[in-house]
């Protein structure tokens, strides 16, 4: 007997379903079906050939090392942000958002003109023999730069509500400011960071933008993941393309649920 | 407009939070609805008010089910527990909203419902308030503008939840004095909710006293207080002492006590848990034969009451006395103080066999009666 | 959280050693979100100027970048808006009601985030292009999806999907069902409960989704590149046109219309800064800038 009382239910969700279905899950069917086309033993083949291999390696290499950077950089960033007043506060805090509001073609040819050798800054490195742009290191940076809010605003939430008394527990216990850091705040923010973590290294991992032009794209030295599907689908390799497309979403899934359990996990303590 | 609510239950997974509650509510009456946190109050009140829905049970009103009236035509005024203001909206606002979202056919003029607002507004006392936003209010100021808002659509019943929960005593006293006075003015049927006994002791025409999802007792505040209908009633309501008892050949056996009384004859032998008010404790320094022994623990006195805090080794246990402050001075008690303890109003409820629980359905009354010549030196 | 400054005033001293720790911290910090995404942004704007202003201008008002222009809008006018409805529906769903498969259906509605933007291009190629489930039936009836403005439309659709839901979601759940509630025990109607009670308490969490869906619907790339087919002067966006300037080494014109994309980007950033700093409270159940 249990009724809706607030009114629209039915439609609402009836919208919403058809919406998704229409945008999100039909597609998706799509591609799972087309990779299936080819079987277990295709979809080995396809990714276990040596550039898709090289390319996995290197997205997932530089993802993982772009997001670890972030995680150690956003936890400062964040930290200075929300601790400390320093004239222009405000507008250094509106500018951690740039590369979610920057578009990714924008960004990376602004990296790229930057880190070429004769740019700011790749001029500044040449004469060190350290070459960024069109080298994997350049995927780095571009990855760095596009994952690089998330750790940042996951952390400074958590930070803000942080109670100061729990510091101030841990001091008048005797612990010192990096006892303090190391036994106490750094417990309590864990679960963000990872969280932050997590997001940065899913949206390295898939993108595109940024990265192709820095990149220089060589194949099996500086060939991103997406770079590969999409020369699969120049060269009419659908089947191929879903292939590499499935596996790119099942790890992108893995790292929504390693996310959603972290979520879970950080919110056991909130809990009462 | 008689409500009836018959056997009604809602389930939230499987707790019971309304387990198996019938109540009919007559017009005009004001009815609290009074029981600890989470024993189901305002999960009933929104069913009353068509925000949820029974698992099982009827709801009618005059015959018609009410169930399937939604929120939007019952017409029932409803004041949130924590008032649901709407709070981009004005006081004036806020009250004219159940006027102005009435369909064209049955919407009052503007200038009809400006002049019924403002009546309201002044009614409630919040004369030069009307454009202020919830949050420039105060508590009880919110409190009334969910009132006004409420009765604005000139509700046949209206239901308050916990309406002086959040407000001090002060503010508590003088706005439950107006609730009632407006109910009696605006012939209202009112329900509230509360976990005040006070509250609803003193507003309320009728008392339902509710436990865990279940009603304990329905009455007038004097039969609430006067005549518990089961333990938890008992603990819940008022002061009282619980004993542990024997009946036996009609006799109470408490301590080392062996009581006559009336009102249990007839009563099988069992166990049985006995309450006792603390006014229906007498002491007296004398050492007499019936009585337990009794050592005055502490005493003190809040106004003309004297409240004594007695040791009873017999029983193993304390009570708690009340009576008279002069008549605490005139018998001298004193911390320390040695004293006969005679209990003359006692209710027993055997302890069922089976359950080992307490069983209101044989509950008895017991006046015990103590020798002529004990209560002659005794007075 | 003013530590530095205003930190007890009975204290006489404060150790020197402190004082430089947090000076490094601050400036650490600073010279990375300098260094790292300040100068990018600045590059954009000197390179588009290095050959003076009238090759700006001149590839700007190019035929090819002002219909690349008018195709963004365009792309954004359809998106934009499917979205906002969407977000909303979903929203009223997911708040007001209970019901099985809920956590379940808000994964679903932030998917598109976590997938790259290429396999977002790629699932509409497989969908409706030449290969595809229904391309067949499309090519018969003579309809042209992929590599067309529809398909550039769909996958920008799929990227800002979960933009306004996001925004909504949280915060209508903080705010609980109480008002709306209160409304129709007084006997408003659904659109009644909608116009006058939900939407004013979420206007401007609205308008940040809103916001924030238009950047990403005008600056995507990945997903429309795979989609567009890269026609010029059709099927270009502004971000696919500056690559195919950047591509035929035209540096200057690319990055002339980059500039205008990363206007976009400093407009955005700096409405949603207002926004926050304005309306913050009523952002509040939002995560960035809390209580
Ligand atoms: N939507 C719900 N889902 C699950 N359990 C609920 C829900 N609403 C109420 N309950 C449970 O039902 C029981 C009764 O709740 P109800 O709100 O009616 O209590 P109450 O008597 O009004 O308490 P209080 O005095 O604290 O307001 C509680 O134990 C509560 O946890
Ligand atoms: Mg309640």
């Amino acid at each position: 007997m249990a009724r809706r009382v607030l009114p629209g239910f039915g439609l609402s969700l009836g919208y919403t379903l058809a919406y998704l279905g229409l945008i999100v899950f039909l597609p998706l069917a799509a591609l799972a079906v087309k990779a299936s086309g080819i079987g277990m033993a295709g979809l080995w083949k396809t990714i276990s050939a040596p550039p898709v291999l090289a390319a996995l390696r290197l997205s997932f290499g530089a993802a993982l090392l772009s997001a670890v950077i972030n995680a150690a950089v956003g936890l400062l960033v964040a930290w200075v942000l929300v601790r400390y007043t320093f004239p222009g506060r405000r507008l250094v805090d509106a500018l951690v958002d740039l590369p979610f509001a920057l578009p990714t073609a924008v960004a990376g040819i602004a990296l790229t003109a930057l880190y070429a050798p004769n740019g700011w800054i790749g001029s500044w490195l040449a004469p060190f023999g350290i070459k960024v742009a069109f080298t994997s290191l350049g995927v780095l940076v571009a990855m760095i730069f596009v994952g690089f809010p998330f750790v940042v605003r996951t952390l400074q939430p958590v930070l803000e509500a942080l109670d100061r008394d729990v510091e101030e527990a841990a001091t008048s216990l005797g612990a010192s400011r990096l006892q303090t850091f190391v036994r106490v705040l750094f417990p309590l923010l864990l679960p963000a960071l990872l969280t932050g973590f997590a997001l940065a290294l899913a949206r390295a991992v898939g993108e595109y933008g940024s990265v192709i032009f820095i990149a220089g794209n060589i194949p099996m030295k500086s060939e991103i993941l997406p770079l590969v599907i999409v020369k699969q689908l120049e060269q009419f390799k659908y089947a191929d393309a879903a292939a590499v497309g499935v596996v790119m979403l099942v790890l992108s899934f893995l790292l929504l649920l390693a996310i959603s359990l972290l979520q879970r996990w950080s919110r056991r303590w909130a809990e009462r | 407009m008689t409500i009836a609510i018959t056997h009604l239950s809602r389930r939230f997974a499987e707790f019971r939070a309304l387990d198996d509650v019938s109540l009919s509510i007559a017009p005009g009456e004001f009815v609290a609805l009074l029981g600890p946190s989470g024993s189901g109050k305002t999960t009933l009140l929104r069913i009353l008010a068509g925000l949820d829905f029974p698992d099982s049970g009827e709801l009618t009103q005059d015959g018609r089910d009410l169930l399937r009236v939604s929120a939007r035509d019952r017409g029932v005024g409803l004041v949130f527990q924590h008032y649901a203001l709407f709070r981009h909206m004005t006081v004036f606002e806020n009250v004219a909203f159940g006027l102005r979202v009435r369909p064209r056919a049955r919407r009052p003029s503007k200038a009809e419902i400006a002049d019924r607002v403002d009546r309201l507004i002044k009614r409630v006392q919040l004369d030069g308030l009307a454009q202020r936003y919830p949050a420039q209010l105060s508590g009880g100021q919110r409190q009334r503008v969910a009132l006004a808002r409420a009765l604005a659509i000139e509700p046949g019943l209206l239901l308050l939840d916990e309406p002086f929960g959040a407000l001090d005593a002060q503010v508590r006293i003088s706005l439950r004095r107006w609730l009632r006075h407006l109910h009696e003015e605006l012939h209202l049927t009112t329900v509230f909710v509360t976990h005040d006994q006070e509250e609803a002791l003193e507003l309320a025409d009728r008392v339902v006293v509710m436990n865990r999802g279940r009603i304990e007792q329905v009455g007038t505040p004097e039969e609430i207080y006067q005549q518990p209908a089961t333990p938890f009633v008992f603990e819940f309501i008022g002061k009282s002492n619980k004993l542990p008892v024997r009946i036996q050949n009609g006799r109470l056996v408490a301590g080392d006590q062996r009581l006559d009384a009336d009102g249990l004859d007839g009563a099988a032998d069992a166990g049985a848990i006995a309450y006792v008010r603390p006014e229906h404790l007498a002491l007296t320094p004398t050492p007499l034969e019936s009585g337990w022994r009794a050592t005055v623990r502490h005493i003190y006195l809040a106004g003309s009451i004297a409240h004594v805090e007695l040791d009873v080794p017999s029983l193993g246990q304390s009570l708690e006395a009340e009576l008279g402050g002069e008549e605490a001075q005139r018998r001298a008690l004193q911390p320390g103080a040695a004293v006969t303890v005679q209990p003359r109003h006692l209710t027993v409820f055997p302890i069922d066999g089976k359950t080992g629980e307490p069983d209101p359905e044989r509950r008895r009354v017991a006046h015990p009666r103590y020798g002529q010549a004990a209560l002659a030196r005794w007075r | 959280m003013a530590a530095v400054v205003s930190a007890a005033p009975l204290r006489r001293h404060r150790p020197i050693g402190r004082r430089l720790v947090h000076g490094l911290l601050i400036g650490v910090a600073l010279g990375f979100l300098l260094l790292f995404l300040l100068l990018p942004l600045a590059a954009v704007f000197v390179e588009a100027l290095r050959k003076g202003l009238g090759t700006y201008v001149a590839a700007i008002v190019h035929p090819e970048a002002l219909a690349a222009i008018e195709l963004t809008l365009l792309v954004a006018v359809i998106a934009v808006p499917l979205n906002t409805v969407f977000g909303v529906a979903a929203a009223w769903a997911m708040t007001h009601f209970d019901f099985r498969g809920k956590a379940l259906l808000g994964a679903l509605i932030d998917l598109p985030f976590s997938v790259s933007p290429v396999v977002s291009g790629l699932i509409y190629v497989l969908l409706f292009g030449a290969q595809g489930w229904f391309g067949p039936w499309l090519q018969a009836h003579d309809i042209k999806l992929i590599f067309a403005v529809p398909g550039l439309v769909l996958a920008t659709i799929f990227v800002t999907l979960p933009f306004v839901a996001r925004e909504l979601i949280p915060l209508m759940q903080a705010q609980g069902s109480d008002e709306e509630e209160a409304a129709r025990v007084l006997g408003a109607s659904g659109w009644q409960i909608f116009f006058r009670v939900t939407l004013p308490n979420i206007r401007w969490a609205l308008l940040y989704g809103v916001l924030l869906c238009n950047a990403r619907a005008m600056g995507e790339f990945g997903a429309v590149s795979v989609v567009s087919g890269h026609i010029r002067g059709l099927t270009n966006t502004l971000p696919l046109h500056v690559e195919i300037l950047y591509n035929d080494y035209n540096y200057a014109g690319a990055f002339a219309v980059a500039s205008l994309l990363a206007l976009l980007a400093l407009v955005t950033l700096c409405l949603k800064t207002f926004l926050e700093w304005r309306y913050g409270s009523e952002l509040a159940a939002r995560a960035p800038r809390g209580h």
